[in-house]
């Protein structure tokens, strides 16, 4: 071993270490794993870099491999689709980069862990407010897990095991709810669309919904971007046959569109990622998880809720985790969840960004999002062949695109796309066969008027040599 | 002595006035704004917002003032010692955060083509061959965006397994010791099992005359965590691999405690099926007052086929996404996995080296047992299950008897502790130990660091037998004296949101 030990592991130095070796009474540190079987010691060195590189070294290595990467400020790209590109505020940066926050665990200990444990609460509760629901939880996963558990909960709830989910759903987030409910018999449902709008299809909700239906979900925005405008009537479906209605929601939606809560949500999950936090190739990200101030409800949830509270004596106000014999420590089996470690601190970037918007700058944002994806489809319908929107609804900040009049496939156009530094929208034909050659694009406050031309123009000349 | 911030910073819904902005948005131009037109007539009318969201409203230097205040109101690895049993607080690198926030990871699309991210997937599929290679499995898969999460993946896979045998229905007990983190069931039972519940020996490991007795024909696997949550390694490992493996079963590595082995000894050479990796533990990656982590699971080579999509595979030229899997359980969450806390952990394993992560293993051991040895003496302190023997990187005292001599619980003492600027141990846990306290100081201390926590165990435990009282009223100085966690709780006095607060404030004074 080197004279001065690793910088990171301060005991490592020799003599330190020899010290401590005395005082317990060893020779070599190889005495305190005497009771490991001799035959599961290592003997060979491992298929690893043997020795650590110097801080300088890897920064260097690993910006080199990074920059094999494009970036959306390398060229604009057109996605979404569960994860979207918005702009990070620097405030937000700094917060979630103080190492109080940062390197803190769960606060087991609320008296040390105020800061935490406040901003969470604020997270909780601006959450609310966006959604029009009474109580939040920290944070889940994602999005997709969330609707795994949103599931299991409605399960529990009601005591029923059916699931109703539209047709048109991120496939991925389709198949992480198949994961997480058939491990409990719980039976998913697809509900299908009117072809010309993509809305819900009531008649065949109408013919599945029963008296084993737990919950009815819908998305708003719909994963093609159209907004769902029969929410009041689903409400009323859902909740007449005794099931819960579970909304999944883009929070930068919700300066602008109804919020789940005024019509009759039971549940909301949703991805807050776009709220303050980068995209970093798809994780970590942030799963919303939020219900009405029912008891009922509120005992099924997953997760860790922080709550308000005083000192003993009442005079002071404080902040402590609640509800914990719902939780995995305590419950064990029996737990409305596993769920442990979290996105905590996605969950504090989601509140500094929050806070920072207020509710004029939630409103700004989603009008500002929804008037440039709405100039994008303009742009786009026009040229010979694209169809813009494929479904008569308006849209938010999503929309399809399809080539069949063009003749060409989604990967084709794509390819053609990129080779002039523009990264198109998800190709979704195989996701939704029926729509044809369709990909789906995403317009965020970062595009430019600029960028969203630069597109038309290209995919317009892309088209014309055909 | 030690005095945390106290700013008595109020709720930012009582913070700012109407009108007040924190944000300023890319302008949408003339020409969008006219082509459009007003949104209001494209947004159907029962789908607009009528009422805005009730945000607080604040300029931005009043926002960052008040959660840089709130954050002098937590406690971080940075801020002092932090030994949490099981969760491995250790020093999380600079530079890591630094590569992590690079926009080169930050502002790439899951969802871009192939030929632009070549460099991330590189370092995924590295690291996958690293933690695979640590682990002594076949393949890594990083998609689980937490220990519990690879869990509930591992279980699944158990389930797959047994399906793919034609056993669903018979192979529904999964084995568990008592010892066991509370995430284990819970996973188990969340993938359809049944629990059934493996008492331990006066050792403190599995009694493997239990586990024999347990064990049948219904039996899916065992998951176990070893060393165990009492920091004793698992002596009868051999064994019990062959009782599980011989009753058809799987054998599941709870990860968490993986640390005080790197580069020593591999779960896969004891004869562990799946494992999962603790990111945020093991890799040093920051815990984020909660989260993100991520848990990398890593299975031998006849459990591969069952792992989630996409995976990650090179043909010696290119890194593609496949999902042509049929086997695979599916998906557990969207996209790929926590990439940027991954990164971090790739960043790491290339500046410890094998040669350094082994350093780190044998120094958390020697830290906790030169800790351990110091606590032997604390009157009121014992060590239950063989206190002769060396522990590994954590260790479990119990204070049952503090408590019976003088009323001071382990609680008492974890409050008291954070007079002192220390984090509490974790307590009351695992629950084979009354009174526990859960000590584990990870290789980021230094012996200064030990010695002063060491001391002020001592201090308390005397302070419980002549002065209980200041105990019973610690903590002081902290931002806030102790909490009243019943009334957080209590139906009536529940208060989850500001939302909820504003309705019990107008219920009692309309
Ligand atoms: C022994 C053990 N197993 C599992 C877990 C769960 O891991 P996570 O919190 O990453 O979900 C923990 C976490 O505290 C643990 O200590």
């Amino acid at each position: 071993m080197k004279r001065h030990g690793h910088p990171y592991i301060p005991n490592s130095q020799p003599e330190i270490k020899a010290e401590m070796m005395r005082e317990i009474g060893i020779n070599s540190t190889n005495e305190l794993y005497a009771d490991v079987p001799q035959k599961y010691h290592l003997k060979n060195p491992l298929n690893l870099p043997a020795e650590g590189l110097a801080e300088f070294e890897v920064k260097k290595h690993v910006e080199n491999l990074l920059s094999k990467n494009k970036t959306c400020a390398d060229m604009p790209v057109f996605l979404g689709a569960g994860c979207w590109p918005h702009y990070v505020p620097a405030a937000v940066k700094e917060i979630v980069q103080r190492s109080e926050f940062l390197t803190s665990y769960t606060p087991y200990q609320p008296e040390i862990s105020q800061g935490m444990l406040q901003t969470l609460f604020e997270y909780q509760s601006m959450i609310c407010e966006l959604t029009a629901m009474d109580v939040a939880n920290c944070s889940m996963y994602d999005w997709a897990s969330a609707l795994g558990e949103a599931a299991r909960m409605a399960s529990r709830v009601t005591k029923r095991n059916e699931i109703l989910v539209p047709r048109i759903i991120n496939p991925e987030r389709l198949a992480t709810l198949k994961v997480y409910t058939e491990p409990a018999d719980i039976k998913i449902s697809e509900i299908d669309y009117n072809r010309e709008t993509g809305q819900l299809d009531l008649a065949d909700l109408k013919n599945k919904i029963s008296e084993k239906t737990a919950a009815v979900y819908i998305e708003n925005p719909s994963y093609l971007g159209f907004i769902e405008e029969q929410i009041d009537e689903i409400a009323r479906m859902a909740h007449t046959r005794g099931a819960l209605l579970i909304v999944g929601v883009d929070p930068t939606s919700l300066g602008i569109l109804r919020p789940p809560g005024d019509y009759g949500a039971d549940i909301v999950i949703g991805e807050a990622q776009p709220l303050g936090n980068p995209m970093n190739f798809g994780g970590p990200l942030l799963g919303i998880f939020a219900c009405r101030d029912d008891l009922n409800l509120v005992r099924q949830m997953p997760g860790r809720i922080i709550g308000l509270t005083t000192n003993v004596d009442g005079s002071q106000q404080g902040f402590c985790m609640t509800m914990q014999t719902r939780e995995q420590h305590i419950r064990r089996e029996k737990a409305t969840s596993n769920i442990c470690s979290n996105e905590a601190l996605c969950a504090v970037a989601s509140a500094v960004y929050m806070a920072l918007l207020g509710p004029q700058g939630l409103r700004e944002l989603g009008e500002t999002i929804m008037c440039k994806a709405n100039y994008a489809m303009r742009l786009l319908s026009r040229i010979g062949g694209v169809k813009v929107p494929v479904f008569k609804s308006a849209h938010f900040k999503e929309f399809t695109v399809n080539f069949d009049g063009v003749g060409a496939s989604v990967k084709r156009m794509h390819e053609r796309l990129l080779q002039t530094g523009i990264h198109g929208g998800k190709d979704v034909s195989r996701e939704f066969p029926e729509l044809g050659e369709t990909a789906l694009y995403c317009i965020t406050e970062i595009h430019s008027q600029e960028e969203i031309e630069l597109l038309a123009k290209t995919l317009e000349s892309i088209v014309s040599k055909r | 002595m030690f005095k945390q911030a106290r700013w008595n910073e109020p709720l930012i819904f009582n913070l700012g006035k109407a009108g007040r902005v924190g944000y300023s948005l890319p302008k949408v131009e003339d020409t969008v704004k006219k082509a459009v037109g007003d949104l209001n007539t494209l947004i159907p009318e029962n789908m607009q917002r009528k009422k805005a969201p009730k945000l607080p409203e604040l300029s931005e230097p009043e926002v960052v003032r008040h959660y840089m205040r709130l954050s002098e109101m937590n406690y971080g690895v940075d801020s002092g010692f932090y030994p949490l049993g099981s969760c491995t607080m250790k020093y999380n690198p600079k530079i890591n955060e630094t590569l992590a926030s690079l926009p080169t990871i930050g502002m790439i699309h899951p969802n871009q083509d192939g030929s632009t991210v070549q460099g991330i997937l590189e370092i995924l599929y590295r690291l996958e061959g690293w933690l695979a290679e640590l682990t002594g499995t076949d393949e890594v898969c990083l998609q689980p965006a937490a220990g519990a999460h690879g869990e509930f993946l591992g279980a699944l896979i158990i389930r797959a397994y047994h399906k793919f045998n034609g056993e669903t229905d018979k192979r529904r007990e999964m084995l568990i010791p008592d010892s066991a983190h509370g995430t284990n069931p819970a996973s188990a039972a969340m993938a359809g099992f049944n629990v059934v519940v493996v008492p331990s020996d006066e050792d403190g490991c599995v009694d493997v005359e239990a586990l024999k007795a347990a064990v049948s024909e219904k039996t899916a696997g065992l998951m176990l965590t070893n060393p165990n949550t009492l920091g004793v390694f698992e002596k009868n490992i051999e064994e019990i691999a062959k009782i599980i493996h011989e009753a058809g079963g799987l054998l599941y590595y709870d990860g968490a405690n993986l640390n005080p082995l790197l580069c020593k000894v591999r779960p896969g050479d004891m004869g562990f099926d799946i494992v999962h990796i603790n990111i945020h533990k093991t890799f040093s990656t920051p815990h984020g007052g909660g989260g993100p982590g991520a848990g990398p699971v890593g299975v031998t080579r006849e459990l591969c086929k069952f792992l989630p999509v996409p995976r990650i595979v090179f043909d010696g030229e290119r890194y593609r996404l496949d999902y042509d899997r049929p086997y695979s359980v599916g998906k557990i969450r969207g996209f790929y996995g926590n990439v940027a806390v991954l990164l971090k952990a790739y960043a790491y394993i290339l500046s410890m080296g094998a040669e350094g992560l082994k350093e780190a293993a044998e120094v958390s051991v020697l830290n906790a047992n030169y800790v351990m040895h110091k606590l032997k003496s604390v009157r009121g302190l014992t060590l239950p299950y063989n206190s002769e023997k060396p522990r590994k990187h954590e260790c479990v005292f119990s204070a049952k008897q503090l408590k019976n001599d003088t009323g001071i619980s382990a609680l008492n003492i974890a409050k008291r502790l954070l007079d002192y600027g220390v984090h509490a141990p974790t307590i009351y846990f695992p629950l084979i130990v009354e009174e526990a306290l859960m000590i584990e100081p990870t290789e980021t201390f230094e012996k200064e660091e030990l010695d002063r926590f060491v001391e002020a165990i001592h201090k308390i435990c005397e302070e419980a037998y002549v002065n209980p009282e200041t105990v019973l009223k610690a903590p002081s100085n902290t931002a806030v004296q102790r909490l009243d966690e019943v009334k957080a709780s209590h139906p009536k006095t529940m208060t989850l949101s500001w939302r909820m607060y504003l309705k019990k404030q107008n219920a009692t004074n309309p």
